[in-house]
């Protein structure tokens, strides 16, 4: 297997974009990637596409026919693979990028994350978010994802691992730090009053504890690492990309306040970059739901169970806090979360810091970086982890 | 929504409670499973249908405010997951009681309900829901 390197990096605007379409996003996060690894665009040989639901968001399906088209490279007839898996679309696409350049199958590929939701109402976009639960045995009960992560939270207090305020402080860490992210979709802090105070969602959960509706794209360059320094002075080593499992409905788990994916793939990533949670100053994790955000902290080894909460609460997480800073791109709940955009984006925000190029929210010093993009009630897993060079 | 033919293939577990259960380990399983995830090859074949518990306590719950379509009517709704009396759990509507008195550790079971309609001319879904034990 071969190092792989990602060598160009770009994201769009995330939030309500009516005037910009599907294949508008795609198509510019691609091209700010690839300009900033300094392609032309003919040394591309392969393209992967997270992408969840754009057959029910915009009535279109072979979405990676459509990207490569209108990315300009149907005349190039390069392979074009669409991955599907639920809000882990994209973390995933980014991974069979890696493998298909590790495996020495493609030289340059572009990963993208892509999707436009904000076409169909949000009584649509709930229900097709609820499709990546289990349809006939959860959704069908009457089970929403927000109530799926609500039964999860009541859970978290029950046991003591966590109080409401705990929960809710993960948006207010979120929204600390979009509105330092010039492409956020919520670009303004928040106070915990406002989130424990939100309308009610999902009892015990309120509009504040959940990622908006959104569009957008991300997209990254990857190139075998010893050719990375060709194209770019400043490439980010992937030090681990790796994946994982679980049932497909929450109820059939022996614990429903861990998440065994994420614990499998952590572990999987720590074991192959040769790393302990202890060498990673900052991480994006998967924040669809407050609760989720938390107990990801803790699924990832970055906190012991039960303290994570205490550490969002104080603001331990912040970029600037001198600990493990937690999702400085605002994370799903302020950046946005164009569902198969988010892992890739997740991707972007740690590459971006690993090399330095985060601006106001950089965090000093950060050498290792990882992120965890969640499919389902974490019945998709998948964590990666990002060096800077 | 879900077909009639789709509803029909359900009735057995959402009608009657029917899982299955691993002759080779004696795990029990809902909704009905073809292979026993431990046992894997096996099992195959040999797995045999279980009709599972029908009282149970309440594991967690949420009171649902934002509803989908199809449960419009009912909002607020709560759905929980039960624990049933042979240690399985699945996920339900809690019905027959006021949200606010719902509680984890609450004895309950499973009463057979409508669960949504497919509009004015459509297919109405019945299935099992979990009421407060008399
Ligand atoms: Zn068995």
């Amino acid at each position: 297997m071969r190092d792989v390197a990602i060598i160009g990096a770009g994201v769009t605007r995330f939030g309500e974009l009516w005037d910009k379409s599907f294949r508008d996003i795609g198509v510019k996060a691609g091209m700010l990637a690839i300009g900033d690894a300094g392609l032309s665009g003919s040394e591309v040989d392969a393209l992967f596409i997270g992408n969840m639901s754009a057959g029910r968001f915009i009535n279109q399906q072979n979405i990676g026919a459509m990207i490569a088209d209108y990315a300009g490279f149907a005349l190039k007839h390069i392979p074009s693979t669409r991955i599907e898996a639920g809000a882990a679309s994209g973390g995933i696409a980014f991974r069979q990028g890696v493998m298909a350049v590790a495996s020495g199958m493609h030289d340059v590929v572009v990963v993208g994350g892509a999707e436009k939701m904000t076409d169909v109402d949000d009584a649509s976009s709930n229900s097709i978010l609820d499709s990546t639960a289990d349809q006939q045995w959860e959704a069908s009960m009457g089970a929403t994802m927000a109530s799926l992560f609500a039964m999860i939270a009541r859970r978290y207090i029950h046991e003591g691992l966590a109080t409401r305020e705990e929960i809710a402080s993960v948006s207010v860490n979120g929204h600390a730090h979009g509105a330092l992210n010039p492409n956020a979709q919520f670009r303004k802090a928040i106070k915990l009053e406002s989130v424990l105070r939100s309308g009610m969602v999902a009892d015990p959960l309120g509009l504040f504890d959940c990622a908006p509706i959104s569009d957008g794209a991300a997209a990254v360059i990857l190139c075998p690492m010893d050719k990375a320094k060709e194209y770019t002075d400043n490439p980010v080593r992937v030090a681990a990309s790796t994946q994982a499992s679980d049932t497909l409905a929450l109820f059939q788990r022996d614990s429903i306040t861990s998440f065994a994916s994420t614990r499998m793939a952590a572990d999987r990533a720590f074991k192959t970059a040769k790393l302990s949670p202890s060498d990673i100053s900052v991480a994006e994790v998967h924040d669809c739901y407050t609760i989720e955000g938390l107990m990801a902290a803790e699924d990832l080894g970055l906190y012991e169970r039960g303290r994570a909460g205490k550490a969002f609460l104080e603001g331990q997480t912040l970029f600037d806090a001198g600990k493990v800073a937690i999702n400085t791109s605002g994370g799903l709940k302020a950046r946005g979360h164009p569902i198969g955009a988010t892992g890739v984006a997740q991707i972007v925000e740690i590459a971006e810091q690993v090399r330095g190029t985060a601006d106001k929210r950089q965090v000093k010093g950060a050498r290792y970086g990882m992120a965890l993009n969640l499919g389902g009630t974490g019945s998709a897993a998948t964590v990666s982890i990002l060096e800077g060079i | 929504m879900s077909s009639t033919a789709r509803e029909w293939r359900e009735i057995p577990g959402r009608y009657n409670l029917k899982g299955s259960k691993c002759p080779e380990c004696g795990k029990v399983f809902f909704p009905k499973r073809s292979m026993c995830p431990l046992c894997r090859r096996a099992s195959i074949g040999k797995m045999i249908e279980y009709k599972v518990e029908r009282k149970g306590t309440v594991y967690t719950y949420s009171v649902v405010y934002d509803v989908p379509e199809a449960n419009k009517r009912m909002k607020p709704y709560v759905v929980g997951m039960i624990r049933t009396d042979d240690d399985i759990l699945l996920t339900a509507q809690i019905v027959d009681v006021d949200p606010e008195n719902v509680e984890i550790g609450m004895r309950v079971q499973a009463v057979l309900r409508k669960i949504d309609d497919d509009g004015p001319s459509g297919v109405i879904h019945y299935g099992f829901k979990f009421a407060p034990c008399e």
